[in-house]
């Protein structure tokens, strides 16, 4: 051992020669050259706007706006301050994302499969679909949709009307408001314990379908429970909610719930554009199923139904859902488009009106950047979740 | 090697980016616009009487004037100027970075502007106020009837904070409907998805005449605000400053001293009045003071005009605006346009 002791410096190259430690010590210098980067410009920034007189910072969001926004989903209004109307715009924009992803999704799955169906009729009609509105660049849809209903809807003293309590005009859809009454807590109550109970019973039904093989209608059983059980309380209790009537007051309606007319064109577009590439993304996954799947679950004697929710959608699942992913962060991003027809999104409150009050712009395109990031991100995640979910899993 | 490649690569990257991100401050704007050779100037994307590309291509209205009023003072030549149309939301960011070196977009003078985001206000080029225009089927003769109301209007403008105001003073509900550009919001009250449009009264003439059927609209009385609207330069430029301010200081003295584009060559050879001398560059050099040729106010005169040939060219009667001279009168006349001596 003295022996050995006596060598190893030179048995073991110098560290400049060892390519592990290169590697990683131009990792280093990277690293350090892009935060000093950063560093610079984050300082040189700072200082030239100094130097210009431009003033910085975030206190502005505690400062009173002085403007009004159509559409809220929270209270608001003029007295209110910047950092408010940040809340409402980003409130705004998560709306019509989330409901556009769903509609997205349920539009895409349907126009997917029936593209794929043996139905001559009904696989044209969703080829000509996907062709048509695949193929048209987003803000002209926008631009329709918006122009199109706009058009075609009569002002609010014609409305069109369902009795009186459901008005259609070109200012938007008025509903009646439903006003819980006490009594209500009971019903909410009842339909928690209702979803409680069809999870049981789903466990039940699985454990039982594994023992004995007999098939159980969970779905309608618990459809029966979710609706039924609420519905009984609330007939019990006396019917607890009342409805605010929407009543044409001067110009406009007032009461009731309204959905203006940019949130549902933009809406429209939105669900409608990405549907198309959510559709071809269903085909493309189906598709990559192996037929020789489908008729190993035919043979077995499963009807086509089963056969396509059973054993070729959960593979399709595997390659749907990386894309599927892509599709959901674009409709977020394009939902900025909602400031080319006046949807009070977080670009067109935020960065629009907001940004021009206060001459903030280094703040406040930061600041909007980096909430597209954050929703970015958490719909990546939550999808990555997912997609390990429904992996193929190697035993 | 790999590493090696990307390692520069990447240094090389960054070096531009660091670099970029330092900005020389030392040659002044008058400097850069006169060795460029070229005015840099932001204006509307298309407003009627104040900004607007003609049939063939060429820029008009009181805000362009403005504009090739400074590039004939500067540089001799009013048509050395690129526009850039700007919408009302990136018009500050595009002076404060430097796109442009002034900007002569009906922008309203307030203390926010002027104090808080290194700009300068150099002036008044057209006092103006804001009104309301409605279809005559609402049978509203007044903008205190407008309660509930949906009103559209242009995104990032005071017109849009003096709204709000307005309806919180008086006590009234109102639906704003806020578009990026002024078309758009004209398409909104067209097409009936507004009661009212909201804007600058000396637009709102042009506006309606754009309608389909103009006399399906009014003009409500009331006017319930202050706009005066003029030109913006950067901060800290002291000498850009004196020069865009006074190019229109030049432009109403000539109209108060009576020389007009035609008259001024004939005023320059023959005129014995001091005052006048000292303004067409004659008598003492004025211009130098400021950095600019002597003759700097004859060429504004010669190319452009007095105040008054340029508010009759692009807004006064006769034009799709015809609007009266009203407040932008000159101070003899009745109005508030004043302009400081040439001394």
């Amino acid at each position: 051992m003295p022996e050995h002791e006596q060598h190893p410096p030179a048995s073991r190259p110098a560290p400049w020669r060892n390519p592990q430690v290169r590697a990683i010590a131009f990792q280093v210098i990277a690293l350090a050259i892009l935060a000093w980067a950063g560093y610079t410009i984050f300082q040189n920034t700072l200082h030239n706007m100094q130097e210009r007189g431009i003033h910085t910072g975030f206190g502005f969001l505690g400062q009173p706006a002085g403007f009004g926004i159509i559409f809220s989903l929270i209270p608001y209004d003029e007295t209110m301050s910047y950092g408010r109307t940040f809340l409402v715009g980003l409130l705004n924009t998560l709306l019509v994302s989330g409901i556009g992803i769903v509609l997205a999704t349920i539009v895409g799955f349907i126009a997917g499969i029936a593209r794929l169906s043996k139905n001559w009729l009904v696989s044209r009609i969703a080829a000509a679909y996907i062709e048509i509105f695949r193929n048209i660049p987003l803000l002209l849809q926008i631009f329709f949709w918006y122009f199109a209903v706009l058009r075609a809807l009569p002002s609010p003293r014609q409305s069109m009307h369902l009795g009186d309590s459901v008005f259609l005009n070109n200012r938007g859809l008025y509903v009646p408001a439903p006003v819980s009454q006490p009594g209500m807590g009971l019903v909410w109550i009842a339909l928690l314990i209702a979803i409680v109970a069809v999870i049981a019973v789903r466990f039940w039904a699985r454990r039982r379908q594994l023992r004995t093989g007999q098939p159980f209608h969970t779905f309608w059983v618990g459809l029966a429970i979710v609706v039924g059980m609420p519905l009984v309380t609330f007939l019990a209790t006396g019917r607890p909610i009342s409805f605010d009537l929407p009543r044409l007051q001067g110009f406009n309606f007032s009461g009731g719930m309204g959905l203006i007319p940019e949130f549902v064109a933009l809406l429209a577009a939105l669900t409608i554009y990405t549907g198309t590439f959510i559709a071809e993304t269903v085909r493309a996954g189906i598709l990559s199923v192996r037929h020789g799947q489908t008729e190993a679950a035919l043979s077995l004697g499963l009807p086509q139904g089963l056969v396509l929710r059973l054993v070729v959608i959960p593979q399709a699942m595997r390659v749907i859902i990386p894309p599927l992913t892509s599709q959901y962060l674009n409709l977020t991003k394009n939902s900025s488009l909602a400031t080319a027809i006046g949807y009070p999104d977080l670009v067109a409150v935020f960065m629009g009106t907001t940004l021009n009050q206060t001459g903030k712009a280094v703040e406040i395109v930061a600041m909007t950047m980096a909430v597209y990031l954050a929703i970015s991100l958490a719909i990546s995640f939550v999808m990555n979740m997912y997609n390990r979910a429904v992996a193929l899993k190697e035993r | 090697m790999k590493t090696w490649i990307n390692a520069a690569i990447g240094v090389l990257a960054l070096g531009t980016l660091a670099h970029a991100g330092t900005v020389s401050a030392a040659t002044t704007t008058l400097k850069t616009v006169q060795d460029r050779g070229e005015l840099h100037c932001g204006v509307n994307t298309g407003l009627p009487g104040f900004s607007q590309p003609d049939q063939n291509g060429h820029w008009t209205g009181i805000d362009v004037d403005t504009c090739r009023a400074i590039a004939a003072a500067v540089l001799g030549d009013a048509d050395k100027i690129k526009f850039t149309p700007l919408n009302a939301k990136e018009r500050f960011t595009a002076l404060q970075s430097g796109e442009i070196d002034v900007l002569s977009r009906n922008t309203t003078w307030t203390l926010t502007r002027d104090a808080s985001l290194g700009l300068n206000f150099t002036g008044t080029n057209y006092y103006d106020g804001q009104g309301f225009l409605v279809k005559k089927s609402l049978g509203v003769d007044s903008a205190k009837q407008l309660g509930g109301a949906t009103i559209c209007v242009q995104s990032g403008t005071t017109t849009e904070l003096n709204l709000a105001d307005y309806f919180r003073k008086n006590g009234m509900q109102y639906k704003p409907l806020v578009f990026d550009t002024s078309d758009q919001t004209v398409q909104g009250f067209a097409s009936n998805r507004c009661d009212v449009l909201t804007s600058d009264r000396s637009q709102l003439a042009a506006l309606r005449s754009k309608l389909q059927d103009p006399s399906s609209a009014k003009i409500l009385p009331e006017v319930i605000s202050k706009e005066p609207l003029g030109p913006v330069v950067r901060q800290g430029d002291d000498q850009w400053f004196n020069v865009v301010k006074w190019c229109l200081f030049a432009q109403i003295n000539a109209e108060e001293m009576g020389i007009n584009s035609g008259n001024v060559d004939q005023i320059r050879k023959d005129s014995k009045d001091p005052g006048v001398m000292r303004l067409l560059g004659t008598s003492e050099d004025m211009g130098q003071k400021l950095g600019l040729p002597a003759d700097f106010a004859y060429q504004i005169i010669k190319q452009v005009g007095n105040y008054a040939e340029m508010f009759n060219r692009n807004v006064g009667p006769g034009t799709p605006l015809d609007l009266d001279r009203g407040i932008n009168a000159l101070w003899t006349d009745g109005g508030i346009l004043y302009a400081p001596p040439v001394r």
